[in-house]
């Protein structure tokens, strides 16, 4: 578990920065809602007239003026954008940066397998998106206790483990990424996450491309389905499984016959 | 016993040359020098030996294993000294060692110690602050402190003060001593000559001349440039002689002392005297120039 701690350390400003911000982002908008519900009526019906942009972001079929309304959309932009671009950069870098950085020769000159390598970095990259949500979830629910709504825990836990089950695959397409790039993987990664997350909203704006959320991770974390059905696709997620492992398996098939420069 | 065997090993990327049929023997406990220019395939048969990239055809045994199938073995009691050492940001001298050891799943906090004595390297500093020469310390360290049975050095001695580069021979040949066996790449023929005893000279991804390092070393051939007049006729031992305007340039293989006589009795203006490059040395021994032997 060497490589699995060497990771973490490594990885730990940028851990710290993303879940630090993140979060404070989260439990400020929780901390916006009593003032919010104040003015609900205006509200909601400024974004009934806002057509195809409500639409977009699930708006037209969540009352704003419901705690969970108003969580799902904000969590779901913050916490959907925020988290996806984390994982992206984490998982997108994680091998490709040992020959970006010129430090491959040394980490694999050392008696320790490609397969032993890939696991323990699989295995960090796991570990830091687990902790992030953790502590995400605990600030989002101390911050609703703290402004004294009740707190809707099934909405809440299901919305979470859609975003959670959302960057995991994510990671797994972009550690397979990873494994095939030599250098500059920043840009990829995020440029796969935003992508991801367009694509939901054009899905939401336009029925013809309804079919962009079995692409789209983002798809099965939509919180109006959620908050309606009270539970995650199941279609959805499991071809997002599906994605995420085989993209792992084509970074195990390919990191461990790659010639390292 | 041999240590490293390769047989007809040839890596090609995609379709740039990098090592061609190169046949390669270094027995135990030799202090084996490995020439070349740059980019003529030390490094490509390094990696190779390493198992950093994959043989496109031929095969290579070290300790008699299979490089491509007990690759962890076999690395288990390799050192490996990189041209070029980078490490990690953020992290310090003895994190980065420790690091090493842990990779090889031994404490070699002891030997590591002692290196960093001989070698004046303070572990508290961080290695993004280190310079090139300092930061090729750490590399030897990480090379040396687990005690290897063999050591594969990649231009060890670049950035390193003369100082350093003396202790760093010092540690070598006493580890030579004691049954280490050295690969020592180099395209500082000087340092090949004073050090190894047996050598390879590779040119264009190929092998032409391996063969014991005392054959060459007998004659120190030089290349003399002379701003002045000079009377050379006499001299045996001159090539490649190249006239221009008020100076002659030649290589020199005779007595230095006839040649000092000789420079002493004309007018010399300015004089240096350098190490010939590699491709002089293949015209001197090989006497084909670029052809293969």
């Amino acid at each position: 578990m060497t490589l699995v701690k060497h990771e973490l350390r490594q990885g730990k400003a940028s851990f710290l920065i993303w879940t630090a911000s993140i979060g404070s982002l989260l439990a400020v908008c929780v901390f916006l809602f009593p003032e919010m519900k104040g003015q609900i009526d205006s509200i909601n019906d400024a974004f009934a007239s806002m057509g195809s942009f409500s639409a977009a972001f699930g708006m037209d079929r969540l009352n704003f003026g419901t705690l969970i309304g108003f969580y799902a959309v904000e969590c779901g932009n913050i916490l959907g954008l925020g988290g996806a671009f984390y994982v992206s950069i984490c998982a997108s870098g994680i091998l490709s940066k040992e020959e970006k950085d010129k430090t491959a020769e040394f980490l694999l000159t050392h008696p320790v397998s490609r397969t032993r390598i890939l696991t323990e970095k699989l295995i960090a990259v796991f570990i830091q998106i687990t902790a992030m949500n953790i502590v995400i979830y605990a600030l989002c629910v101390g911050s609703i206790a703290a402004i004294g709504e009740k707190i809707p825990w099934k909405e809440l836990d299901l919305i979470h483990l859609a975003y959670y089950l959302l960057q995991l695959e994510l990671a797994g397409i972009c550690f397979g990424i990873s494994a095939f790039l030599r250098r500059g993987s920043a840009g990829l990664g995020l440029g796969l996450a935003a992508m991801m997350y367009f694509l939901n909203l054009i899905a939401n704006i336009a029925d013809v491309a309804g079919f962009l959320k079995y692409i789209t991770p983002f798809g099965y974390c939509e919180a109006a389905d959620i908050v309606s059905n009270g539970g995650l696709d199941g279609v959805m997620v499991t071809i997002g499984a599906v994605l995420s492992i085989s993209s792992i398996t084509i970074a195990y098939l390919k990191y461990t016959k790659k010639d390292i420069h | 016993m041999e240590v490293i065997k390769t047989s007809k090993l040839t890596k090609y990327y995609g379709k740039a040359r990098g090592i061609i049929d190169l046949d390669l023997t270094v027995t135990q406990g030799d202090l084996f020098g490995f020439i070349g220019p740059n980019g003529a395939g030390k490094s490509t048969t390094i990696r190779t030996l390493l198992g950093l990239i994959r043989p496109t055809s031929g095969s290579a045994m070290v300790f008699g294993k299979d490089i491509t199938k007990e690759k962890g073995a076999i690395l288990s009691d390799v050192g490996y000294l990189p041209s070029e050492a980078l490490f990690y940001h953020g992290m310090t001298v003895k994190d980065i060692l420790k690091l090493s050891a842990d990779l090889r799943r031994t404490n070699c906090t002891s030997e590591a110690k002692l290196l960093c004595e001989r070698l004046q390297l303070d572990t508290s500093r961080k290695v993004d602050e280190l310079s090139f020469g300092n930061r090729k310390k750490v590399a030897i360290v990480c090379a040396l402190q687990h005690r290897p049975a063999l050591l594969v050095l990649d231009e060890p001695t670049s950035g390193l003060d003369p100082l350093m580069q003396k202790e760093f021979f010092d540690i070598l040949r006493e580890r030579n001593r004691e049954g280490v066996t050295i690969l020592l790449s180099s395209h500082v023929l000087s340092e090949v000559q004073r050090n190894c005893t047996h050598a390879a000279i590779i040119r264009d991804g190929r092998i032409i001349a391996c063969d014991r390092v005392d054959g060459l070393s007998k004659t120190s051939i030089k290349r003399i440039t002379v701003h002045g007049v000079v009377d050379l006729e006499h001299l045996t031992g001159i090539r490649d002689r190249k006239e221009a305007e008020g100076s002659v340039s030649f290589l020199y293989s005779g007595d230095m002392g006839s040649l000092l006589h000789a420079l002493s009795s004309g007018r010399v203006d300015d004089l240096t005297v350098m190490e010939p490059d590699l491709e002089e040395m293949f015209l001197h021994y090989y006497g084909k120039g670029g052809e293969t032997i």
